[in-house]
């Protein structure tokens, strides 16, 4: 009886002790893979991050490195029980991903608790590098400011001076219409009006004639996913861009084009972090990820896990550490970020990534030779002035 | 579903010792649990065991079909987090806060939808509960699609620190077993039992001289005001509030566990939230698509267990019996 008792304690003891020895560091990838963000981040995002682990080594700091996944159907709780398990009970070092702002914000609260890095690509709102922000966390590929800022500014700057949004009626995108305003002002330009629709709206029709009525040079639609898509069909039924309007979405992703398809979203001017058809070094990549994905090509979200994992896995490297996530981003701040998706990038003490962004112009049916060429990138606009400055910042690890 | 009810009626006799029981063997549970199952995910369950409870006083026991749920249960975890965030109060006012705003909710919602029955009784409280979510979109004090984050638990009474995780397990646990008992207490009292006359013959009942109209919005309000302690409670957990509590879709959860549970039965909505919670969890890291097989769950419950894992399971019982 006394023996037995010894053979099962000592077994539970090097059960338990190996369990915790061979414990290899985790990545966990956070992400959606049951909802509407499936094909934005999803499946995709997933293999950027095995990729980047593959392509350094499989190692960290002689540990073995795995990837790991939950799907957080996009409730809040859902992500952040899973967060914190990882953390706690399964060596989890990193989470990345997060699509959803207010999941992505309520993991933000915990990896900032238990000091783990938090790689942002798929979530883009900007509180998550403002009041909310954190000193573990880097928001690498986009953000809302960005995206309406970018494209405000540099159509303006094109000649299109007088602008008409169509906003969706809450916080995003009366916030989204007000950053816009602010970059088409400062660039020269003026607004001459505006309409708001309520949300998962499904006749715009009325909203579109007032914006056609308008006279304005651009149309601008400051809302997203399903209502961005709803509107473009809907324009293109009214023939806006064919009477010389031009229709700029202000939060548009690759999968969203592709979805409504080049016949409606042809000529369409957007904002993007990323276009796998950019150079040798994005096609290169971009064909590998293909290969693992059945020929679909990266959003930008996709190259920004990547980039996002690997230059994370350098910097607990250098910094010969991997659970503070505070002091591998402070490692970070000190690196050399660049690679095929960063351009001129430096991680700033917010949390924000800063790299180049990219104007781009969907192309006509007639210009695109495959079924993934659909942008022709008109102009970069640079890091600095694309990402909202630290001078309003309100975050408050921002010292001024 | 008159049919399924009436061989569901088990009317208790006073001095049975099964109840005592049950609720002894579950504070044991609650009290040994945390030792084996990660907390916070008991306390979430909790949470929506009470939620599911809540609305199984309304459905099971008034035989009302409420479709908006999702605005106590969503209502009262913004108020909660806003005044734990904003006023900086103590977490039991803030609870009674979320507590005190669903029960005016309950109360307003209430009084328009039980004029009418069934179907329409449903759709009136849909559609209630759907304008109540458009105005948390645009009420600035939610913050639209972020929700409200990143606020401290604080202290309850001002002295015992909710940020420990067992201090804040062995509050909700207590708050979740008082509450059940409170039902059951509800369920079992002569107001209970006029709430079953209601759902079984309306017209009987007023003939008798009850009015229906008072008792099924008493019951509404109660419902409403526990679906929101449920809410509060939720947000003290997690400490946020977001839009996906007061979407419609949280609505048709709580009707899912109800289902699956088991209509009219203590246990049925604890199994039901226990089993429809457990899934998302433990499915979210499976790699298979979740709502695929929730809506599967939920096919085969329908179509084999048409009286819920509980029900089912008393139905065999009974039959053994007799």
């Amino acid at each position: 009886m006394k023996n037995l008792k010894t053979i099962i304690l000592s077994t539970v003891f090097t059960l338990s002790a190996t369990a915790a020895f061979a414990d290899p560091y985790r990545i966990g990838v956070l992400t959606d893979m049951s909802g509407m963000n499936y094909d934005l981040a999803g499946q995709g995002s997933v293999v950027a991050a095995q990729m980047a682990v593959e392509d350094f080594g499989g190692k960290l700091l002689g540990e073995d490195i795995e990837v790991i996944v939950g799907d957080h159907q996009n409730k809040p709780d859902v992500g952040s029980t899973l967060a914190r398990t990882w953390i706690d009970e399964q060596n989890v070092v990193a989470v990345v991903d997060v699509p959803t702002s207010s999941v992505a914000m309520a993991v933000q609260e915990i990896t900032r608790q238990k000091d783990t890095a938090f790689l942002i690509s798929t979530a883009g709102s900007s509180a998550l590098t403002a009041e909310a922000c954190s000193a573990s966390t880097a928001q690498w590929t986009w953000d809302t400011y960005a995206l309406a800022n970018g494209t405000g500014r540099a159509l303006t700057q094109g000649g299109a001076k007088k602008w008409y949004f169509i906003t969706v009626d809450y916080t995003f995108g009366h916030a989204l219409e007000a950053d816009t305003t602010q970059a088409v002002t400062a660039a020269g330009g003026e607004v001459i009006g505006s309409v708001r629709h309520p949300r998962e709206t499904t006749d715009f029709s009325s909203y579109i004639l007032q914006a056609q009525a308008s006279g304005a040079d651009v149309i601008a639609l400051a809302n997203s996913s399903g209502d961005t898509m709803t509107a473009l069909k809907q324009m293109q039924e009214f023939g806006i861009t064919e009477a010389g309007q031009k229709v700029a979405g202000m939060l548009l992703f690759l999968t969203d084009v592709q979805g409504v398809g080049l016949d409606i979203a042809q000529d369409l001017t957007l904002t993007t972090a990323f276009y796998w058809d950019m150079d040798d070094a994005t096609r290169e990549w971009s064909a590998r990820y293909s290969e693992r994905m059945e020929g679909k090509k990266p959003t930008m979200v996709h190259a920004g896990v990547y980039s996002a994992v690997m230059n994370y896995l350098k910097a607990a490297e250098a910094s010969g550490q991997a659970k503070s996530g505070s002091k591998v981003m402070e490692t970070m701040r000190g690196m050399d970020i660049n690679d095929f998706f960063n351009r001129n990038a430096y991680l700033r003490e917010d949390g924000r990534v800063v790299h180049d962004m990219f104007l781009v112009r969907v192309k006509k049916p007639s210009e695109s030779t495959s079924e993934g060429d659909l942008y022709e990138v008109l102009a970069t606009i640079p890091g600095n002035e694309a990402f909202a400055s630290l001078e309003n910042s309100t975050c408050p690890l921002v010292k001024k | 579903m008159s049919a399924t009810h009436a061989d569901t009626i088990v009317m208790p006799t006073r001095k049975s010792p099964v109840p005592a029981i049950t609720f002894a063997g579950l504070i044991l549970i609650l009290a040994i649990l945390p030792a084996f199952v990660y907390p916070i995910f008991v306390m979430k369950l909790l949470c929506f065991v009470l939620f599911a409870a809540a609305f199984n006083l309304l459905l099971g026991y008034t035989g009302l079909l409420s479709f908006g749920h999702a605005a106590f249960f969503g209502g009262a975890a913004y108020v909660t987090a806003h005044a734990l965030k904003v006023w900086q109060v103590t977490p039991e006012l803030a609870i009674i806060a979320g507590v005190v705003t669903s029960i005016v909710l309950g109360l307003i919602i209430g009084v328009v939808a039980i004029r009418r029955q069934g179907i329409y009784f449903a759709m009136i409280t849909l559609a209630m509960a759907q304008m109540f979510y458009f105005f948390c979109l645009q009420a600035p004090f939610t913050n639209g699609e972020d929700g409200i984050q990143g606020f401290s638990r604080g202290n309850l009474f001002g002295i015992i620190d909710l940020n420990e995780t067992m201090n804040l397990y062995y509050f909700i646990a207590a708050v979740s077993v008082l509450s059940l008992a409170l039902i059951w207490r509800i369920v079992n009292s002569p107001f209970g039992q006029i709430l079953r006359a209601i759902r079984e013959n309306e017209p009987r009942t007023i003939s008798l001289g009850y009015s229906a109209q008072r008792f099924k919005l008493a019951a509404f309000v109660m419902s409403a005001g526990l679906t929101g302690l449920a809410g509060a409670l939720k947000a003290l957990l997690f400490q946020f509030a977001t839009l996906a509590d007061v979407a419609w879709q949280m609505s048709g959860e709580v009707i899912l566990m109800t289902l699956i549970g088991g209509i009219g039965t203590m246990a049925g909505p604890v199994v039901g939230a226990g089993i429809l919670v457990g899934m998302q969890n433990f499915l979210a890291t499976s790699g298979l698509p979740v709502t695929m097989v929730l809506g599967g769950t939920f096919m085969i419950c329908v179509l084999l267990f048409r009286r819920g894992v509980v029900g089912e399971f008393l139905h065999l019982l009974e039959r053994r019996k007799g």
